[in-house]
């Protein structure tokens, strides 16, 4: 056992080799890899695999009453887009929608601007929310027929009040998790009141107002073709949910799936192309969301 | 020898043979409420900081720095004694006296780098257009950050944000820099650089900086004058003098020695409490 002399090694120094091609820092993927990082296309593969499992089976059952092909529901899709039915019924959804949504988000802006700025505000805004957003909107339905009669004001309420809790519900929650250095940040430079809200937390809470604004879009759509499956049978201009329910009871199946791929398609657009590109253009730019 | 004069100069001639004081603090007692207590933070505290001065405040944790620094960024109002800025009390946040903080995320995720600077000339219209941006940009390029006017904050290493950081305050001309441990996330390469870089746009601009740490030898460093405060609550344990030292001379014996008494002045409290 001899002691080993830890001083025995010497000291060197070097300059660090030049490093050749193979060497190089960074270099591009191959191009399946790339390729399958586009989500684009890995959705598209799977919504593919989708269509073709849906075709086969339908041919399969062959019971077209039952269960259409796929092929029957968009030959029913392209007649009812050719005469121009589904796209008049799809613009009086979408018309009613876009109204109930945004007067929705308004009412969520002054009740959350309150919440922020009182104490009694957070209360009311914690109550309300509490009592209202387990409620499903379509269970106001009768009464909103009750105050309105039939038609778009009916629709309008119901789909304010699946909006407004989910979105105001969110962009509190967003508010308060705005992180204290951030929001000194804002103070230190004078911001106070509404131009505080509006250039420092609503971007700071940006993340959690997305998340509200897509729960709200996906309660308003749904909530407004329930609603008008249940009373559009007596409206003069039907929406997509009339649409169906007519087909339904002419038995045309074709067309209830028709209808109903609509509806899915609609809501596909709206989240994976608008939200998405919101998305990409914000929270995930400024690296508040991967 | 030379700064213990200056010391002596300056505390028996009174301020009105040295500049006015551009921050001064009386009898200053901070506290701040948890959900159950009352916390007495510093306690009848008095300082000056003089135009140009870079002022750090040292101190064990719990000594109530950082209280001082907020109650100076007008975050909380003292329950005893005066805060004054040019004369005028402090009461509340102001672009005058901007902050900058150790965390990393002061800096708005939403705006790229020459946003986050732009932000507070636009925010608060003291700075408008072409020359807000020409503003900008020079400070950025004084802070070698010229390269990434465009790159979003979540890109850049630690050093880096905090180089925005400064640059976002100084690009405002505040009256006084305020600096809650800027450099404590930093890694010890990377603080030693933003040290001397902060010393070296100190030589350019002379601007006024208050700067809280909790490390002796920084603060021999950054520091011109070192206020050096006593633990639960802060009270003031001396005033010193650091103008002298700087990076070239860390080795030297009277860096050691002023390292000494501070050291001494900071832990001997806590020995004889015990």
């Amino acid at each position: 056992m001899t002691a080993i002399d830890l001083s025995a090694r010497p000291e060197f120094e070097r300059t660090p080799a030049e490093i050749g091609a193979e060497g190089a820092v960074e270099r591009p993927l191959p191009l399946w890899e790339r390729a399958w990082n586009s989500a684009a296309l890995r959705r598209a593969v799977l919504l593919t695999l989708l269509a073709l499992t849906w075709e086969l089976y339908a041919r399969i059952v062959n019971n077209p009453l039952l269960f259409p092909t796929l092929s029957e529901t968009l030959e029913a899709l392209a007649r009812d887009l050719q005469n121009g039915i589904l796209i008049q019924r799809t613009s009086t959804s979408l018309h009613v929608l876009l109204l109930g949504y945004a007067s929705g988000l308004a009412i969520a802006a002054v009740f959350t601007t309150l919440a922020v700025s009182t104490r009694v505000g957070t209360d009311l805004l914690a109550t309300l929310t509490a009592m209202f957003n387990p409620l499903p909107a379509i269970a106001l339905l009768p009464l909103a027929l009750i105050w309105f009669g039939l038609g778009v004001p009916s629709l309008v309420f119901v789909i304010i009040h699946s909006v407004l809790w989910a979105v105001a519900l969110n962009t509190h929650t967003g508010f308060r998790a705005v992180p204290e250095t951030l929001r000194m940040t804002g103070r230190n430079v004078g911001l106070t009141g509404i131009r505080y809200v509006a250039l420092l937390l609503i971007p700071a809470a940006f993340p959690a107002i997305l998340a509200g604004l897509k729960i709200g879009w996906a309660f308003a759509w749904r909530t407004l073709i329930a609603a008008e499956l249940v009373f559009g049978a007596s409206a003069r201009q039907g929406g997509l949910g009339w649409h169906i329910f007519e087909a339904r009871a002419q038995l045309e199946t074709a067309t209830v799936f028709a209808g109903l791929l609509v509806v899915i398609v609609i809501g596909l657009v709206v989240e994976s192309v608008i939200f998405r590109v919101i998305e990409a253009r914000t929270v995930n730019r400024w690296g508040m969301q991967r | 020898m030379a700064a213990g004069a200056i010391a002596v100069v300056r505390t028996a001639a009174g301020v009105q043979e040295m500049a006015a004081p551009l921050l001064s603090a009386r009898g200053l007692t901070l506290q701040y409420r948890t959900p159950q207590h009352i916390v007495t933070a510093t306690w009848r505290v008095d300082f000056d900081v003089l135009p140009s001065d870079r002022f750090v405040l040292l101190g064990p944790s719990g000594c109530g720095k950082s209280s001082i620094l907020k109650a100076v960024g007008g975050f909380l109002p003292p329950v005893e004694g005066t805060l004054t800025i040019n004369g005028r009390p402090i009461v509340r946040p102001g672009p005058d006296r901007m902050m900058v903080f150790q965390e990393f995320e002061q800096l708005l995720p939403w705006r790229t780098v020459l946003g986050n600077v732009l932000f507070p000339m636009r925010a608060t219209g003291r700075f408008r257009g072409r020359e807000a941006a020409e503003r900008a940009r020079d400070i950025l390029d004084r802070v070698g950050l010229g390269k990434f006017t465009d790159v979003y904050p979540h890109m850049l290493s630690g050093g880096m944000k905090m180089r925005v950081a400064i640059a976002r305050a100084m690009a405002m001309q505040p009256d006084i820099l305020l600096m809650d441990e800027p450099f404590a996330a930093l890694d010890a390469l990377t603080r030693r650089k933003m040290q001397e870089e902060l010393l070296a746009l100190w030589d350019q601009l002379r601007f006024t900086m208050l700067f809280v740490t909790h490390s002796i030898e920084e603060a021999i460093l950054v520091g011109s004058r070192i206020l050096v405060l006593s633990p639960h609550p802060g009270r003031v344990r001396a005033e010193l003098n650091a103008d002298a030292f700087h990076h070239g001379n860390i080795d030297q014996a009277a860096f050691g020695h002023l390292s000494k008494r501070i050291h001494r002045l900071l832990f001997e409290d806590a020995k004889v409490a015990q």
